[in-house]
């Protein structure tokens, strides 16, 4: 299984700590950002494979990062998996929209995030 | 002795001067200097009043019955006051109205009735023409006294000479002339007669000046004064009856009726309404007649007695008292005096006989002939012939009836009976209209009927008691029914009708027909129905001193009509000349110019409708009126309909107005409501967003932990314990949560149970610190507790008020900085109060935020991490709690220097 990184925006140290687990368990390195503007950084610097990422952040809200991620040629193929407590039809749309790959709701099923993460990753492999 | 022919070019040049005079004022009209547009030719117009009756019968009426001419000059004097009220109403009236005679007047008040303006016409010349023959006889006597004076003095009687009898019918003669040249040359009767009025005016300062000559040489020239007079007269004791006021026919009743007939006749009769109302250029005028007139009554009566005393000393009993007037200048041989005392007996005769003639005329064509012309069918057509021509000559025609009859009544019928009795005649039979005008003017209910049926009651018994017995006097009717009464009836006897004894014919006859007369009127008016029309005039009569002289204000038309139509009307009555002239001062008055075609306004058919007045009465002006317009004039009635809806639009409008404002008030506030219903809406629906937010936060860590150590069997020990302990800590947080929602939900519908008792304020706050201070040790925050040694108490649930101090304190330290935070804790006392303060030394609350901070569903929102955090319902349900013990609480903080939350709560004394 190959090692993919991973970034996990999370303001909740608890579900944080959770989606480490998880990602962990499955074979993943991950890395931490607790707000938006910390995201953006570490995502430019570390180019990761897949991004999980909570959309109601300090800050910046996901579905904007995924906005101006999706703005930038180099986080094209980028797969982006965003969380939320929001499950209104719109608020999914709006994370759509913004270019997300996946929009899960919390509180979520471990196995259900887990294969979504893995089928967006085999996707890339795919892919040139 | 005078020569007859002498006397008779005299007289001619007495006429000569009148049509001089006439002539000269019309003149003087036409180049824009009206005579009589003065006060004082108005009021000398009113001693037209004075006549033949006045000039010779005083003297012979105090000769034989001593003070008993006076009545009839005392009922002008007192109704001389009470003008500015009748009189100028009347006067308002006919000039908004264009009324030119009694008859008119009364027919116009009582709904225009074409019946009632005949009956008056009737009654009026019926009346008249023995008064108008009256005075024929006072100018034949005097010619003929003149003549044959002294021979037959003695038994003085009319059987009239040739030559008399011939000069009567010319003066007759002469006064038809002069009445058509002044009086009815034109057809419109609302134009004054300026000729006229001035002849009139000065006939009346002729007969005046003539009259007191004659006393003044009576008590100067024969007598040494008044006393001298008296004395002579005192030796004869017959005379001594004449000077007690108390005398046989000198009741109180008598003075009473003949003072009220004097009155009335000063008003109604037919020369006094021509010059008073018809002729009057200005109201104000008034005012000077009202003093003037009487003084007038006064001079002209003041050597009355002294000539009569004269005549009594100097003339045998058996000698007709009403010659004494000329008789005593010519005994005493004064040419002069007796031609002056001829002139002004002429002049008194003939201004009455001139004026009376013109007013009859006039009712006889507008209120007799005319009505019944229009009704014919001819008439009505539009193209008729034309009847201007027409109409003037039936005016012009009536005057020469109206004064040849009087002349062979004179010849016929004029008896024995003396000057002032016949005279006294005429008035009550004008006094007929009293009724239906005063009653008019004033009462509302009067109705056509009841001036009808009181008119002909009246005139009736009138005709029965004093028209009668004239005529049979005269010998055209058996004298058994004055001696006996009708069929032998003492009960019916003509003079004293109904066994009435105390009273003198002339006041019994006066009290049993207006008292019928009234009656009938006040009787029949309130049992008959008043019909619309009725209302409308009697309206119109009633109020109109509310209206304004603006003739525009009298009535309103309905239905249409071309100006074409109204000008042809109008030629027909007025010929083309006149009408043209009426038409272009119309459109030059109103600025606009008339088309033919064009349908006339409103105003243009009244201002026909006034035209037509004037030549042939109002009613028969309305009725003219009403055939080309082909609509009925709008009754009051209709008006008053119209008002009233108009009204009812009106206040309607205004209770829509009203509504609408209140509408639009409710609209505000139904919008205020809305848009703080959709702001609460908002926020809730946030609060709804957050609540779930802040439910599944910890529900998404119970589940991934809970599944992850489900599906994850291998999983170390220690790791296994650390997710479990998550677990339990994030079910904790929900429980929290959950409980906050259901506190908040308990207070904001007030289901609150609150557990009220005293409490210590300290062991509150050492409760929350203790809950909260492993919160604090988490974040190494330092709590600073400043307490005093007192234990003050409050009155309080403690659970709630703890719950209150713990939210304070542990909101202060999710504030206080990662590094070296601080809360310090005060309690002070206050007066009545103790205040309890927390203080954290984080980055302070917003100035913006303060304001809301309390409100529900607000949320606090963290600086550092500007994250929400919370319910947004902890300070919200502590506001809630803190206010439930009424206290307050708040918060004082500036950003940078640290919150200061506190609240303050009375002490239980």
């Amino acid at each position: 299984m190959d090692t993919k990184k991973i970034v996990i925006v999370e303001d909740d140290p608890m579900i944080m700590l959770s989606l480490q687990f998880l990602m962990k368990q499955q074979g993943h390195q991950s890395h931490l950002a607790k707000s938006g503007e910390e995201a953006l950084e570490l995502i430019k610097a570390i180019h990761p494979d897949l991004i999980l990422m909570d959309v109601m952040l300090p800050n910046r809200t996901g579905v904007e990062i995924c906005a101006i991620l999706r703005d930038k040629a180099e986080f094209q193929h980028t797969k982006i998996i965003l969380l939320t407590a929001k499950d209104r039809d719109t608020d999914i749309q709006k994370g759509m929209d913004a270019g997300a790959n996946a929009y899960v709701t919390k509180p979520f099923s471990t196995i259900e995030l887990t294969n979504t993460v893995q089928k967006l990753l085999a996707e890339n492999k795919i892919k040139p | 002795m005078i020569a007859n022919f002498g006397l008779f070019l005299l007289a001619l040049a007495y006429f000569g001067l009148l049509f001089g005079i006439a002539y000269y004022a019309n003149k003087q009209r036409k180049a824009g200097r009206s005579l009589i547009n003065n006060a004082t030719i108005y009021s000398l117009s009113f001693a037209v009043y004075c006549t033949g009756l006045t000039f010779y019968g005083n003297v012979g009426s105090a000769a034989t019955q001593g003070f008993m001419y006076l009545p009839i000059y005392l009922g002008p004097t007192l109704m001389a006051f009470l003008w500015t009220g009748i009189l100028r109403k009347i006067i308002r009236i006919c000039k908004l109205y264009s009324i030119t005679s009694i008859a008119d007047f009364i027919s116009s008040r009582y709904g225009n009735s074409s019946l009632l303006g005949g009956v008056v016409a009737i009654v009026a010349v019926v009346g008249i023409l023995p008064y108008i023959s009256l005075q024929l006889k006072a100018i034949s006597s005097s010619f003929q006294l003149i003549v044959d004076f002294p021979e037959e003095f003695i038994t003085f009687s009319l059987t009239f000479l040739p030559f008399t009898k011939v000069t009567t019918f010319y003066i007759t003669t002469l006064l038809i002339i002069f009445v058509i040249a002044f009086g009815v040359r034109s057809l419109d009767a609302t134009e004054r007669h300026e000729g006229l009025v001035a002849a009139i005016a000065f006939e009346s300062i002729i007969k005046l000046v003539a009259f007191i000559s004659l006393g003044l040489f009576v008590v100067y020239g024969i007598y040494n004064g008044f006393g001298d007079l008296l004395k002579e007269a005192k030796q004869i004791p017959e005379l001594e009856s004449l000077w007690t006021l108390r005398s046989k026919n000198n009741s109180y009743e008598e003075w009473f009726f003949l003072s009220l007939l004097g009155m009335l006749a000063i008003l109604l009769l037919p020369c006094q309404f021509q010059m008073a109302v018809v002729e009057n250029v200005n109201e104000s005028f008034l005012d000077r007649a009202s003093w003037l007139f009487p003084l007038y009554l006064f001079l002209i009566n003041l050597f009355v007695f002294p000539i009569a005393l004269a005549g009594r000393l100097h003339f045998p009993n058996t000698m007709d008292a009403d010659t004494f007037v000329l008789g005593l200048p010519i005994i005493f041989k004064q040419d002069f005096l007796v031609w002056l005392i001829f002139i002004g007996g002429l002049s008194a005769a003939t201004s009455m006989i001139i004026v009376e003639t013109l007013a009859l005329s006039t009712m006889i064509c507008n209120s007799l002939v005319v009505p019944i012309i229009i009704s014919l069918p001819l008439v009505k057509i539009k193209e008729g012939p034309a009847l201007n021509r027409i109409l003037l000559f039936i005016r012009q025609g009536s005057v020469v009836l109206i004064l040849f009859t009087s002349y062979l009544y004179f010849q016929i019928a004029s008896s024995e009976a003396s000057l002032v009795s016949t005279g006294l005649v005429s008035f009550l039979a004008i006094a007929q209209f009293a009724p239906s005008v005063i009653g008019g003017l004033y009462w509302r209910s009067g109705t056509r009927l009841g001036a009808l049926f009181g008119l002909l009651a009246g005139f009736s018994i009138w005709g029965y008691t004093l028209l009668l017995s004239q005529l049979t006097q005269a010998g055209l009717f058996p004298q058994s029914i004055l001696q006996e009464g009708l069929f032998g009836i003492e009960f019916l006897k003509p003079s004293q009708l109904f066994g009435i004894e105390t009273m003198g014919p002339i006041a019994q006859a006066t009290f049993w027909s207006l008292f019928f007369n009234t009656s009938l009127y006040i009787g029949i008016s309130l049992l008959s129905p008043q019909r619309a029309e009725d209302r409308s005039q009697a309206s119109l009569f009633i109020d109109v001193m509310r209206y304004s002289i603006d003739h525009s204000h009298s009535k309103l038309w309905k239905g249409t009509a071309s100006t074409h139509d109204l000008r042809q009307l109008l030629e027909r009555f007025l010929g083309k000349r006149r009408t043209e002239d009426s038409l272009q001062i119309y459109a030059t008055r109103n600025q606009f110019e008339l088309q033919e075609n064009l349908q006339a306004d409103a105003d243009l058919v009244q201002y026909t409708e006034n035209l037509l007045s004037g030549t042939i009465g109002s009613v028969s002006a309305r009725i003219m009126v009403e055939s080309v317009v082909g609509a009925e004039p709008l009754k009051m009635e209709e008006v008053m309909n119209m008002l009233d809806a108009t009204q009812q639009v009106i206040s309607y409008s205004q209770q829509l107005e009203e509504k609408s404002q209140q509408l639009l008030h409710a609209n505000e506030e139904l919008q205020k409501a809305n848009l703080r219903l959709t702001e609460l809406d908002t926020l809730k629906d946030d609060f709804i967003s957050m609540i779930t937010h802040e439910l599944r936060t910890p529900l998404t860590s119970v589940r991934a932990f809970s599944e992850i150590i489900y599906h994850t069997p291998d999983l170390e020990r220690a790791q296994r314990e650390e997710f479990l302990a998550i677990v339990i800590k994030e079910t904790e947080r929900l429980t929290r949560l959950i409980n906050h929602v259901l506190d908040f939900e308990k207070l904001d519908s007030k289901k609150m149970k609150w557990n009220m008792e005293p409490v210590e304020i300290q062991s509150i706050i050492e409760n929350a610190i203790t809950t909260t201070s492993q919160l604090a040790k988490d974040k190494n925050i330092e709590m600073l507790c400043n307490l005093p040694d007192s234990h003050p108490k409050i009155f309080g649930d403690h659970d709630r008020l703890t719950q209150v101090m713990i939210n304070l304190l542990s909101n202060a330290v999710k504030f206080c900085p990662e590094e070296g935070g601080k809360i310090w804790i005060t309690l002070n006392h206050l007066g009545s109060k103790a205040q309890v303060l927390v203080r954290d030394n984080g980055v302070g609350i917003q100035q913006e935020d303060q304001e809301h901070i309390f409100e529900k569903f607000r949320q606090v929102q963290n600086p550092q991490n500007k994250t929400y955090s919370g319910s947004g319902l902890g300070l919200s349900i502590s506001k809630n709690i803190i206010e439930y013990h009424n206290g307050r609480i708040g918060v004082a903080s500036g950003s940078e220097k640290g919150a200061i939350f506190y609240f303050t709560l009375p002490l239980l004394s």
